[in-house]
């Protein structure tokens, strides 16, 4: 895990509780993505999902441990994190491709006007936006299409890292169905690694390779690392019929209903790493005769 | 009968309020009769068979008016010039205060309201300056400036910096985190941040300050030019009424009113430009 391209370690965030007294939100937090990996983290309010974002981001700063990225701790925002926040968070006054070649031209100062023009443009297209919309401003489209913008200009500069908060929170279903089809598209073929928050099971399962699950605040942790191990492309359509399918989303229900809320509070002994436990679900045919419903493998 | 829109209707009853109003007015000054009866001796050496000095008609400030505007440039010495070059001094005067504390205003403003030790530290000034009657600083402006042009601009500056120095830090310091976020997710420096994120954020806030000001400035001007004399519209209101022509004073006043519009107007222009809708 320390050798991982984005490696957290032993993360804690703790606020004043207004009484004198320390909060704990989450405590010794580990865990690790891999280049060009799609991660998910699922988890209730108050878990401090949100928080962990702020800190990959660089927005705000842990009250111990560090974030590695290729093997250096990070220290503020950077361009190489690119953060699509839950309310787009598009520059009202601006045109949506004005906003996306704010980001290209921040990112690639050297470029031509052209050029960042045309870059842009072309992200905007991968998100299906063209035409005559692109010279609209944000208050003139539809939350769909603004959190769209808000993709383009996330992808457009080609991050190493790229930061999902909670982006279709604010969407109608089907809408966001769309849309997550749109950010499938636009990320295969790529190598973008990223990571992404949400509370929509089903929404995790068709994005992710990987889901992190967290126990209920306070001190939270992250307890479990799900594969899910349904083949890509995938289709909404079609993965339901996948064997894996409901297994992964009864785990993932499970865990969330009951076994978050057993599981929290768990103080650790000193100096313990909560490192997720790994999961793996596989019931396709070939397994199926063996029994295996779960396991469980304790990395 | 197809209806009309809306905007007619108020047009339509404007023009009507309009000519009511002035129709009123002639007809109650035309009541104003002067006595012509038998008069006593002490009555005639008293002056009362000439007419008294009364509020003129409309119709003679219409005509006042079309003699004035149309030579509104003319210079027949000191106390004899044309509305035109009246006005334009006092525009003058205006825009030059106006323009100096807005290079003060807005730049001191972005740093109060990036600050809140900035904030803190200056506000005690801004709220025991901020309530002065611009007029008030006359006589020390008078006395360190030792010009009366020079005196008239800075009572125009000092009383135009308030609303845009508050309304500037009130908008830089309400700029939303997240555009906020924006910026430093994509690395920009403190200048970048500032002009292209917490400006065009800001700027409708920042406008409105500014179009309150040169509300204000236009306003003490006139009473600036009737302390400091010499030249511009509120001197001439004066100088007018010590002629006892009325009808100048009262076609002054319309014209100070319909100077004041257009500045505001300008300015409503600029607004219209920098809003935007979140």
């Amino acid at each position: 895990m320390a050798n991982s391209f984005l490696s957290i370690e032993k993360l804690t965030q703790r606020y004043p509780d207004g009484k004198g007294g320390e909060f704990t939100v989450f405590e010794n937090a580990s865990f690790g993505i891999e280049k060009g990996e799609f991660v998910c983290i699922l988890g209730h309010s108050g878990c401090g999902k949100s928080t962990i974002m702020n800190i990959l981001a660089g927005l705000s700063e842990p009250t111990e441990g560090v974030v590695k990225m290729d093997g250096y701790a990070i220290s503020g925002p950077s361009l190489d994190r690119g953060v699509v926040f839950q309310n787009y968070s598009l520059l009202p006054w601006l045109t949506a491709l004005k906003n996306v070649t704010f980001g290209v031209a921040a990112r690639f100062p050297d470029w031509s006007k052209q050029k960042i023009e045309d870059h842009s443009i072309a992200f905007l297209d991968k998100v299906g936006l063209s035409g005559d919309a692109i010279h609209r401003k944000p208050s003139q489209l539809s939350g769909g299409m603004r959190q769209r913008v808000s993709i383009a200009r996330a992808f457009a500069n080609e991050p190493k890292l790229l930061l999902l908060d909670e982006p279709f929170g604010a969407l109608d279903a089907l809408t966001r169905g769309t849309i997550q089809e749109e950010l499938l598209k636009v990320w295969s073929g790529t190598d973008q690694t990223v990571f992404m928050i949400t509370h929509d099971i089903d929404e995790a399962i068709l994005l992710a390779d990987r889901i992190l699950l967290m126990t209920n605040g306070p001190l939270a942790r992250v307890a479990e690392s799900v594969e899910i191990t349904i083949p890509r492309p995938r289709v909404r359509t079609d993965i339901v019929e996948h064997p894996n399918y409901y297994a992964i989303r009864n785990h993932l229900v499970q865990f969330l209903g009951k076994r978050s809320a057993e599981l929290a509070g768990q103080t650790s002994a000193e100096g313990e790493t909560h490192a997720p436990e790994t999961v793996l679900i596989e019931k396709t045919d070939h397994a199926a005769d063996e029994q295996p419903l779960l396991q469980a493998v304790k990395t | 009968m197809e209806r009309l829109s809306e905007n007619r209707r108020a047009a339509i009853w404007s023009v009507v309020l309009l000519f009511v109003g002035l129709f009123v007015w002639e007809i109650s000054i035309s009541a104003q009769t002067v006595n012509t009866g038998e008069l006593t001796e002490y009555e005639l050496l008293t002056g009362a068979g000439t007419a008294k000095a009364g509020v003129p008609p409309p119709s003679e400030v219409v005509v006042k008016a079309w003699q004035e505007l149309s030579n509104p440039f003319y210079d027949a010495g000191p106390n004899d010039k044309g509305i035109g070059i009246q006005i334009g001094y006092s525009i003058y005067r205006v825009l030059t205060g106006y323009f100096l504390a807005a290079i003060i205003a807005i730049p001191l403003g972005f740093l109060i309201g990036m600050s809140s030790v900035a904030y803190k530290a200056l506000n005690p000034f801004i709220q025991v300056l901020r309530p002065i009657s611009p007029l008030a600083w006359m006589p020390l402006a008078l006395f360190i400036i030792q010009d009366s042009e020079a005196s008239a601009i800075f009572v125009i500056f000092i009383c135009s910096i308030w609303p845009m120095l508050l309304n500037t830090a009130f908008g830089v310091a309400g700029v939303r985190e997240d555009w906020v976020n924006v910026a430093r997710t994509h690395e920009l420096g403190a200048f970048k941040t500032a002009f292209t994120v917490v400006l065009p954020a800001a700027a409708p806030t920042i406008v409105t300050g500014m179009r309150i000001s040169i509300g204000i400035a236009w306003l003490v001007i006139v009473a600036a030019e009737m302390l400091v004399g010499g030249t511009g519209i509120g001197y001439y209101v004066w100088n007018e009424w010590n002629n006892l022509d009325l009808t100048s004073v009262i076609f002054s006043i319309l014209m100070i009113g319909i100077v004041g519009m257009f500045l505001d107007a300008a300015f409503g222009l600029l607004q219209r430009r920098v809003a935007y809708v979140e």
